[in-house]
């Protein structure tokens, strides 16, 4: 029995052993260790994001212009009011979470289950939000024309307001059509064609004598360059290549396919996040209902299950401002 | 473990300074959406630092949220200075150095652009 020497005679001094100086439990000191290793993370992307702004300083989209939708207001202009919606939906999922935590130390399992519901339907309505944006984004809104140089050209009409390339393109004779699976031999579909090929554009830009061509060069106001119409002439027989509409990760026509690359990875990262938030929410929940912290005798886990939902908020905080607003 | 250091508090001030904190936050988002869609003149045209005006105001409400955020909700402000410091100080001190790094790194290759012998918009 005596073997061991169990007693080291130091109990109580500082390095006697057992003592906990950052008075936390492993789980939470640990979600704090991971939230901080993920920020440098997030941090990483912005950085990155930021990096690739000043490149291309006068000459980024800009964000009013770009995130104009909101649902079911078809036709409004409504400059990120969707976006600052969200961001709301958010801090409130944030605030209901934290009462579920203040909750959990009084150990009232009711009020806990009711905040955490209230939380996981605020991410949900988060992430649905999230993919309404996405898709918008991809679909496009005007289209554009882009250049040799990898550049769009835009177009709008003597008053500075977006023209479509839809009320520009007049149909062409001879142009290709598309080849599509139910004519082919053997199943076979051609290549897409896009809805307005650049002859169409071209043909219709002649006959619209009021509609000029927007660059991406912003002017010392901040605002897009528009050219004259001799030389927008002169850019479209020259420098166009193609049509574009919407965004993907090639093609942008907002602007540089780089803020297009962006917007899918910073924002995706951060929608994975709360997407993983919600399910790990939801099996906390599930446990908070079947009573299992009211047996341990502490709701700990809804407190270390909260930290990483304000650690997603927080995130949000920084994306919002440094992708919507600055 | 059951007792963490916000117990000690009374349930009605912790309810309260969570609906405080919501009100900061609401009333500080609202701020910069409404700047942002006015973009006041006076704001846009006065640089600082060869940023805008309008773009510090923003940055400087965004780390007065992130302050609430992390020390209201996320329980900062009741724990141990050690553990504060551990995750704030490491943070900032580390992202402060790559943001000043990259956006230096981003505005040298724009002067090369604009004023060297690259040929990117052709």
């Amino acid at each position: 029995m005596e073997a061991t020497v169990v007693r080291t005679g130091t109990e109580g001094k500082t390095w006697g052993g057992g003592n906990e100086p950052l008075k936390a439990s492993y789980g939470k000191m640990m979600m704090w260790f991971f939230i901080l290793s993920d920020a440098l993370t997030f941090s990483g992307f912005l950085a990155a994001y930021g990096f690739s702004r000043f490149k291309f300083i006068d000459s980024w989209p800009i964000a009013d212009e770009v995130f104009t939708h909101f649902p079911f207001l078809h036709g409004v202009e409504a400059p990120m009011y969707y976006v600052a919606l969200m961001t709301f939906i958010l801090i409130f999922s944030s605030v209901t979470m934290v009462l579920a935590v203040d909750a959990g130390h009084h150990m009232k399992k009711g009020k806990v289950t009711f905040y955490m519901f209230l939380t996981i339907l605020g991410g949900l309505i988060f992430v649905g939000s999230q993919a309404w944006e996405w898709s918008t984004f991809i679909k496009g809104d005007y289209g554009a024309v882009t250049t040799k140089g990898g550049n769009i050209l835009q177009f709008v009409n003597t008053e500075g307001e977006r023209v479509g390339l839809a009320e520009i393109a007049v149909p062409v004779e001879g142009e290709r059509t598309e080849h599509e699976r139910n004519n082919g031999i053997w199943f076979d579909a051609g290549q897409d064609l896009p809805s307005y090929s650049l002859a169409e554009v071209k043909a219709g830009f002649i006959q619209k004598e009021d509609v000029l061509i927007r660059t991406q060069v912003l002017t010392e106001d901040g605002e897009k360059t528009v050219l004259t119409r001799e030389e927008s002439l002169a850019a479209l027989n020259n420098d166009a290549i193609g049509t574009v509409e919407g965004a993907n990760l090639v093609e942008n026509e907002y602007g540089h396919p780089l803020f297009a690359d962006f917007f899918f990875f910073i924002t995706g990262f951060h929608g994975f996040h709360v997407f993983s938030g919600v399910i790990i929410n939801i099996i906390i929940f599930f446990n908070v209902i079947i009573g299992t912290y009211d047996r341990r005798g502490s709701y700990e886990m809804v407190e270390k299950v909260g930290l990483y939902w304000h650690f997603v908020d927080l995130v949000w905080v920084f994306v919002f401002t440094f992708f919507y607003l600055v | 473990m059951a007792h963490d250091t916000t117990q000690h508090q009374d349930h009605g001030s912790a309810t309260k300074r969570i609906w405080t904190v919501f009100a900061i936050l609401s009333v500080v988002t609202i701020v910069e959406v409404a700047l942002g869609i006015i973009k006041p003149a006076f704001l846009t045209d006065t640089y600082l630092l060869a940023m805008k005006l309008l773009n510090w105001i923003f940055i400087i409400l965004t780390i007065y949220k992130a302050y609430y955020i992390a020390w209201a909700f996320m329980h900062l402000e009741h724990e141990t200075k050690g553990l504060r410091r551990a995750v704030v100080w490491t943070g900032v001190f580390l992202v402060s150095y790559l943001i000043f790094i990259l956006l230096t790194e981003g505005n040298y290759i724009y002067e090369v652009y604009r004023n060297g012998h690259v040929a990117w918009d052709f």
